[in-house]
């Protein structure tokens, strides 16, 4: 577990386990050149540490939003050849995926 | 001069007066465009027939004399990561290189509404991820002052399509000072409007709670326009406030005299270009004489403004990204053997640049077990106290005045392959975003030949103040008028 003085060095393994779970595909050069990069800048953003946070609650937003809400009532939205135009595959009117449970 | 180079309300009373169409003005900036873009690349798309079609259903407006508003067949372009219907949005990238969108964005839609005619698309950083425009997957935009140098990002295309009248007017996108930025690298006016003053639907999200599009145009009168049309609730949009609308530009000329304007002093230690800082201090002098009352105000944590920013940035631009799977709409690199996992990493491998790459796993390393409480969290916990700076210098003070950036406008490619150096020439811009205030860039000298801008940062759902603010300083400083010398 990291600690907060602590900056993790981002090796080229777990630069590509980073990238696996953005689903990124990666070479091992690129992997090689963004650990580095990463590592200057998590370590300039340990800045951070010098704040003091004590009793501080995290902020999600600029201002306390509330939930909007409206009528339930039905109304138009996009048809289904609008959206099929830009799916890269189908078939008539199924959206075409690769095979999802592996490849034999 | 050519009529493109016309302010939208100067082309407005022209217009109204029938002393030129909106044809000939919409055919003026094309020209323009034809002239100058092939050097500066400012559009990824032009929609000549279209803006056109719309000129002349402008003219038809305004010959039967209903429902003229002041953008009635004014020329204007979008950043393109505004959704435009029928018309190509890239977001700069290439996994969107091919998208057509099938719905309109509501500042676009109320815009067209209002008679306004839409030229084209402006060129920007990847997703809005840059402060220099080179981040674009297809090209750079040139600075129209130096073209050696970048126009600044990520909403550069639309400053330098507004410097140099290839629009009158544009809408960009401001996440964390891609309006500003651009704005003062250019020498035009950029408003980041309040967080939920205008509708976000189809703005291509980057960091959602940051997110919002506003105007960029030659003068504050123009930018005050604009907002008035933009601006308001939005059913599509759950954060657009409620609050009423101003018409902005009525409320331009009233006295400043009597405002308290706060210079925050953690923004004038280091760092600062001389010739940025000898501006600023200039604007101040300006102020007093019109009889604002200057006075200093201390924000004591501006310096986590930029490590907040962009770790809350890498989390929420890493889940809005997700999105782009290669399944629905966009690039899709699938082959004939591999599974889903395959086409998700090749697509985001090829569809990607090097920086939107870098953010999207800084993202899901800040999220990630064992470092969430480390940076997400503890960023959260620095956003709340960079609001809280903001909210105790607006009870001692109406406005604040800083420089939009440490620098003028530097030279292509000086930090594109340096990702540090070109964050920290945001320093002064990013903080705004976390806040949810507004501010206004507006220009206010010249260093080394290039445009210097000043930055004024409002209360929430302050922009009356700051249009006024900006109108005052420019009836009497002349900055604004000037014209880079390609025109």
């Amino acid at each position: 577990m990291p600690t907060d003085s602590q900056s993790p060095r981002f090796d080229i393994d777990l630069v590509k386990h980073i990238a696996f779970l953005v689903r990124l595909g990666i070479s091992e050069e690129e992997a090689q050149v963004f650990g580095q990069q990463f590592e200057t800048i998590i370590e300039y953003f340990n800045l951070l540490n010098e704040a003091d946070l004590a009793g501080i609650d995290p902020a999600g937003q600029a201002r306390h939003a509330c939930n909007i809400l409206r009528e339930d009532e039905v109304q138009p939205s996009l048809s289904r050849d609008a959206f099929l135009a830009n799916v890269p595959e189908h078939d008539g009117v199924y959206v075409k995926v690769p095979v999802v449970t592996g490849v034999e | 001069m050519e009529l493109c180079d016309l302010t939208i309300h100067e082309a407005h009373d022209l217009l109204r007066a029938r002393q030129i169409s909106s044809t000939e003005l919409t055919r003026s900036v094309l020209e323009r465009i034809h002239h100058l873009d092939p050097q500066l690349r400012a559009y990824i798309t032009l929609a000549e027939e279209q803006a056109l079609e719309q000129a002349a259903q402008a003219d038809v407006r305004v010959q039967t004399g209903r429902d003229i508003t002041p953008l009635t067949g004014i020329p204007f372009s979008a950043k393109d990561s505004i959704i435009t219907q029928g018309m190509r949005t890239t977001c700069g990238s290439r996994i969107l290189e091919n998208y057509i969108p099938p719905y309109q964005a509501t500042a676009i839609q109320r815009l067209i509404a209002a008679g306004a005619v839409l030229v084209g698309k402006n060129n920007m950083d990847e997703f809005g991820m840059g402060s220099s425009c080179e981040n674009s997957a297809f090209f750079p935009t040139r600075n129209p002052w130096d073209i050696e140098r970048v126009p600044g990002g990520s909403s550069g295309g639309s400053a330098t399509a507004v410097a140099t009248s290839m629009a009158l007017f544009a809408l960009g996108g401001d996440t964390g000072g891609s309006i500003r930025m651009p704005a003062s690298f250019c020498g035009i006016v950029g408003l980041k409007p309040t967080y939920g003053r205008v509708s976000r639907y189809g703005l291509v999200a980057l960091a959602s709670s940051f997110d919002t599009i506003g105007p960029m145009a030659r003068d504050v009168q123009d930018t005050a326009l604009v907002l008035s049309v933009i601006a308001g609730v939005d059913p599509r949009d759950s954060t657009t406030l409620q609050a009423p609308v101003p018409a902005y530009a009525n409320k331009l000329k009233e006295d400043v005299r009597g405002l308290r304007l706060g210079i925050p002093k953690e923004y004038f230690v280091e760092g600062m270009e001389s010739g940025v800082a000898s501006a600023i201090q200039d604007a101040i002098r300006v102020y007093q004489s019109l009889g604002v009352e200057i006075r200093e105000v201390s924000l004591p944590n501006a310096r986590f403004g930029l490590p907040v920013y962009y770790l809350i940035l890498f989390a929420e631009a890493s889940a809005n990204l997700a999105r782009f799977d290669g399944v629905r709409f966009g690039r899709s690199d699938r082959t004939e053997t591999g599974d889903l996992v395959d086409q998700y990493l090749r697509t985001r491998q090829n569809g990607f640049g090097a920086e939107v790459k870098r953010r999207i796993m800084l993202g899901a390393f800040t999220l990630s077990e064992g470092y969430y409480d480390a940076y997400y969290l503890k960023a959260q916990k620095g956003r709340a106290l960079i609001r809280r700076d903001f909210e105790m210098a607006f009870t001692q003070v109406d406005a604040l005045i800083t420089p939009v950036c440490p620098t003028t406008a530097f030279k292509l490619g000086e930090k594109v392959d340096d990702p540090l150096a070109m964050y920290l020439s945001d320093v002064y811009v990013v903080s705004v975003n976390p806040a949810g205030v507004p501010a206004l860039a507006l220009p206010c000298g010249f260093a080394n030949g290039l445009p210097v801008g000043m930055q004024l940062i409002g209360n929430f759902l302050g922009e009356d103040l700051l249009f006024q603010l900006g109108y005052a300083y420019q009836q009497n400083m002349q900055w604004h008028r000037q014209r880079p010398g390609l025109l």
